[in-house]
């Protein structure tokens, strides 16, 4: 795809997140409007490249989207056995471009629809997966396909998820509204977790070779700064830009820049980091801290943990205590072995091998995790037990999910071999 | 408006009683229950169930009109059962979703299943 084209897309794509917001009120259905998109999309990707990109690309977009509609409407309204349907809620308007232009309101309403967007893709009554697949779809308007890949399954099967959680909000009546403020503590999280889940999709591709073809990371901090500008001032969200912010600084020193295998923290070489997205991140998160009245939530949490490290001359030179201090405090808001296992690696750092080892034996449940048995290939080697450092990263080998995870297991597991030849 | 039914599901241990004869009585909890979404216009209906233990299974085999065969005792025993339901009118899921809290099996050890009603065919 050659650059111009690239941001055609781009611009179709997100424009044409906010149009769907706003027809999905206008119509009160999400597959309507998202059918409707759709086309106005094909349209525009047909038009726009000989006759020029219009001034205003998503009022061009929503007076197409909306004629769609109306077409859609008609057609059903034609068929004989849908004649009820004719008289029905639905209105099949004039197609005059006067009302089509009143459909354009001010940034306020466009600021509304987009939040009852969100809330609704992002509703506690769908699955966790749905509401990740749906968030990818309508806010970030990927296609289908590239979300079947992402999740690992054939596109009709995610096609088939997709309806079905649409299929879910009509038939159930999830509401098309934003929460209340009373209701927002409660439903906040939900959607804190579907922009925290694209983005830890982001360094762990659950399986397959290559790093996924979705650039999650960079769809997780769009993602977030929408949620920042649409909710000013919200603490967590804050303190959630400020985290995905920090690991986006990393990502020129995560990888190797020969075979693209990954490169742990304390091997980056930080001087590639993104120092100024460090500075944007530390403001963002000092301006959480004044805003939740001494009271972290999780991700600010996370976010006062990934500074640590953002801001550390070296691996060595961390400040681990305060990291094990940090995991502490988040471990009592949050459940979860991932949490649990980066605690007692601190606690390697802070306190020693022995103390991570018994704390990596503490922790019930990650026998299947490779990064449990790698850790504590790590503590044993450590402590000179290199029989079982070697055994542990065997077994760590045979569960790593990607072929580059495997490879870097490996090439620890013969620098340990080599050793003691 | 959106109909749903309320299903109040039970745990099996506290509801199969070894008293099979007893009639199960709801407790205050559902009365105010009741008295709250009537008044609130969103109740439509409603009925309790007796316990599994006087259930009888019906089915016909050899298709429609063969043998119909009778058994004691519900299709399968199950960790929570089917205890009734209530019919609620609301706006949207949310709306239905805080009536349904407010169910007594939902915080007293049982659940309550929201299902949207399919309307009538005219």
């Amino acid at each position: 795809m050659t650059e111009s084209a690239r941001q055609l897309a781009e611009t179709i794509r997100v424009a044409g997140a906010s149009v769907l917001a706003t027809l999905t009120r206008t119509f009160g259905s999400l597959q309507l409007a998202e059918d409707a998109v759709q086309e106005a999309a094909l349209a525009a990707l047909r038009t726009w490249p000989s006759g020029g990109i219009p001034d205003d690309p998503r009022a061009w977009l929503l007076v197409t989207a909306r004629n769609k509609a109306y077409d859609v409407l008609r057609r059903e309204a034609a068929r004989p056995a849908k004649e009820a349907f004719s008289g029905g809620q639905c209105q099949i308007g004039p197609d005059t471009a006067q009302e089509a232009l009143s459909m354009l309101e001010p940034d306020s309403a466009v600021r509304d629809d987009m939040l009852r967007l969100i809330f609704t893709c992002c509703h506690p009554a769908l699955a966790p997966e749905a509401r990740v697949a749906l968030s990818l779809r309508t806010l970030a308007g990927l296609d289908v396909a590239a979300i079947a890949r992402a999740f690992g399954v054939p596109e009709p099967t995610m096609a088939k998820r997709l309806v079905r959680a649409r299929q879910k909000i009509a038939t159930a009546r999830i509401p098309y509204k934003v929460p209340d403020d009373a209701e927002l503590p409660e439903r906040l999280p939900a959607v804190l977790s579907v922009v925290y889940l694209i983005a830890t999709e982001a360094h762990s591709p659950s399986s397959g070779d290559a790093v996924t073809r979705i650039d999650y990371e960079t769809e997780a901090v769009r993602l977030a700064r929408l949620l920042c500008e649409l909710m000013p001032g919200e603490p967590e969200i804050l303190g959630l830009l400020a985290l995905l912010l920090f690991s986006f600084a990393r990502r020129p020193a995560r990888t190797s820049s020969r075979g693209g295998e990954p490169v742990l923290l304390r091997d980056q070489d930080r001087s590639t980091w993104d120092h100024a997205m460090i500075a944007e991140a530390t403001s963002l998160l000092a301006e959480a801290v004044r805003r939740s009245s001494g009271v972290a939530g999780p991700y600010q949490l996370q976010a006062h943990l990934s500074a640590c490290h953002s801001t550390a001359p070296s691996w060595a030179d961390t400040d681990w205590t305060r990291i094990v201090a940090l995991y502490e405090l988040l471990l009592e808001v949050t459940e979860g072995g991932a949490v649990r296992l980066n605690w007692a690696i601190a606690l390697g750092e802070a306190e020693g091998a022995g103390a991570m080892l018994r704390a990596l034996d503490g922790i019930a449940g990650l026998e299947r995790s490779h990064l449990w048995h790698a850790a504590r290939a790590d503590a044993l080697g450590r402590l000179g037990r290199s029989e079982e450092a070697a055994a542990a990263l065997r077994t760590a080998i045979d569960l790593a999910p990607t072929a580059p995870e495997r490879r870097l297991l490996i090439v620890r597991l013969s620098s340990i071999v080599d050793d003691h030849i | 408006m959106a109909l749903y039914a309320a299903l109040v599901y039970l745990p099996a241990d506290e509801y199969w009683t070894d008293r099979p004869e007893q009639v199960h009585r709801p407790s205050d909890g559902y009365e105010v229950f009741a008295a709250d979404a009537g008044a609130a216009g969103v109740l439509k209906g409603g009925q309790g169930l007796y316990p599994p233990a006087m259930a009888t299974t019906i089915t016909v085999s050899g298709g429609k009109g063969g043998d119909v065969i009778v058994t004691d005792g519900p299709y399968a025993e199950a960790k929570e059962v089917l205890g009734g339901y209530f019919l609620l009118e609301a706006a949207d899921l949310d709306e239905a979703t805080k009536w349904a809290s407010r169910i007594p099996a939902s915080w007293a050890g049982g659940k309550v299943e929201l299902r949207p009603i399919v309307p009538m065919q005219e």
